[in-house]
């Protein structure tokens, strides 16, 4: 029964997304200005709002991390799994911005990459990530997941300079879409169609693998929790 | 009967005084820094060739550069000494732990790393402006701000993160690895801001580079000082 649901799901969400495909590219019309490099939109946008999502993931249960690690140790185990996972998802999406990006740049502005205040501030963003990863590498136990929480919380304080990166300058990356100037929008139905059933599409999948990883970090975490039990009793 | 405890800032005082005592008596840091930044800015000006007007491009980028790399060569070492005389466990035995204690022994050795860069940059802006045959263009003054904002956005990032980073297996490594991501808006707000100034060419009116450099740095700051304590006591 438990397979079946999750053979379901898996069908379900693969539907999503076929769905998601063929709207953003058969049903979507070209952009007057951009011709068909403009379906690149329907990926970039989504997996860079996701990945404000997942970061914050990753906040919030850093700053769980922090608060619980004192007095509730396991609650704090648990907030350290959506954590690590939050990040992992997180780095996987920013890196399809960072990819669809300058796929969308070469034909549109004839260059791959330019160090405008959006691209680096994104770039930046992933680097911390990234750091953030390596640094549950290179220690071990409860010390490594207090040092990442508060590491976590650096690389949120980055967030917003991000987001507001194309608000505050006029970068060579296109004004926002949503939540700038009352002018700008999707104008066509079409498009605000393939756009929403991207993000729907992009979330779910991303909170599916969201959940997997953290499955199966707490059953790392329980593994490893069984042997620390069985080592001090064989003492 | 316990002694009356010493005021927040009295705490720093002691600190600091400690610290600068140390590095009078020694004087470790200040040559490593300033012959390793000596050599960048060297190696520079061989490897570019700078002429007149492409100097005042690059110029900004090698100073700030040198300065990072020397800082962290020295700010690794920064808390080897504390670790080496067991000052971190002692501090943790003390009421002060939790009490700031840490925070004041973070904004201490900030200080004294701050005041160590000031003097290795005091030495070698000038040989920096003769090698570069810089004439700076526009209000020189300002330079004055700027250096002093970055160094801080620098130097209080980087011992935050040095002091985690030894918590860590390959402890050397992790520093630059975390520290240059965290650095990277202010190091882009610092090169711009200097470039204004050197070239004068007034892309920036409003001085905006700046303000977003303090900005940065009261924001990190301030998280540093928060955090510190955690970092500390993770165990």
């Amino acid at each position: 029964m438990k397979k079946l649901a999750l053979a379901l799901l898996v069908l379900g969400i693969v539907a999503l997304m076929l769905w998601g495909f063929y709207q953003a590219i058969y049903v979507a019309p070209d952009d007057a200005a951009q011709g068909a490099a403009s379906h690149i939109f329907y990926y970039h946008v989504p997996h860079g709002m996701l990945c404000y999502l997942f970061f914050t993931i990753n906040f919030v249960a850093s700053v769980l991390v922090l608060a619980w690690r004192k007095n509730y140790p396991a609650r704090a185990l648990a907030a350290d799994a959506w954590a690590l996972s939050g990040a992992e998802v997180g780095v996987v999406f920013c890196s399809v911005v960072l990819v669809t990006g300058p796929l969308w740049g070469r034909p549109v502005w004839g260059i791959w990459w330019t160090w405008d205040a959006r691209l680096t501030t994104t770039l930046v963003l992933w680097l911390i990530y990234v750091s953030y990863l390596l640094v549950r590498k290179f220690a071990a136990g409860s010390e490594m997941q207090t040092l990442a929480a508060v590491l976590a919380v650096f690389g949120a304080a980055d967030m917003p300079i991000n987001y507001l990166a194309n608000r505050i300058w006029r970068t060579q990356h296109p004004s926002p879409v949503f939540g700038g100037d009352p002018d700008a929008g999707l104008k066509d139905p079409r498009m605000l169609h393939a756009f929403g059933w991207n993000v729907l599409a992009w979330a779910i999948w991303g909170l599916a693998i969201l959940a997997f990883r953290i499955y199966v970090q707490r059953r790392q975490q329980s593994i490893e929790t069984a042997e620390t039990t069985a080592a001090l009793a064989a003492i | 009967m316990t002694p009356t405890s010493p005021s927040w800032p009295g705490l720093v005082l002691t600190h600091l005084r400690k610290d600068l005592r140390i590095e009078w008596r020694s004087r470790d840091a200040i040559n490593s820094m300033l012959f390793f930044a000596l050599l960048v800015v060297v190696l520079f000006s061989m490897a570019f060739d700078p002429t007149r007007a492409t100097s005042r491009e690059i110029a900004p980028g090698v100073l700030c550069v040198a300065t990072l790399f020397a800082s962290v060569s020295a700010l690794n070492q920064a808390w080897a000494r504390e670790i080496r005389h067991q000052v971190l466990d002692a501090l943790r035995m003390t009421q002060q732990s939790g009490g700031g204690g840490g925070a004041a022994m973070f904004l201490a050795k900030v200080l004294a790393n701050f005041l160590f860069v000031a003097i290795v940059q005091l030495i070698l802006g000038p040989i920096f402006f003769i090698f570069y045959n810089l004439h700076p263009l526009g209000d020189t003054w300002h330079l004055a701000v700027v250096i002093p904002l970055g160094t801080w956005a620098l130097v209080a990032n980087g011992t935050f993160f040095a002091a985690l980073s030894i918590r860590t297996r390959n402890r050397e490594m992790l520093l630059p690895l975390i520290l240059f991501p965290i650095f990277l808006p202010a190091l882009v707000a610092m090169v711009l801001a200097v470039k204004t100034i050197l070239t004068g060419d007034g892309s920036d009116p409003h001085l905006l580079w700046i303000k977003i450099l303090a900005g940065y740095d009261i924001v990190f700051t301030t998280i540093c000082l928060l955090l510190f304590d955690t970092v500390i006591e993770a165990e």
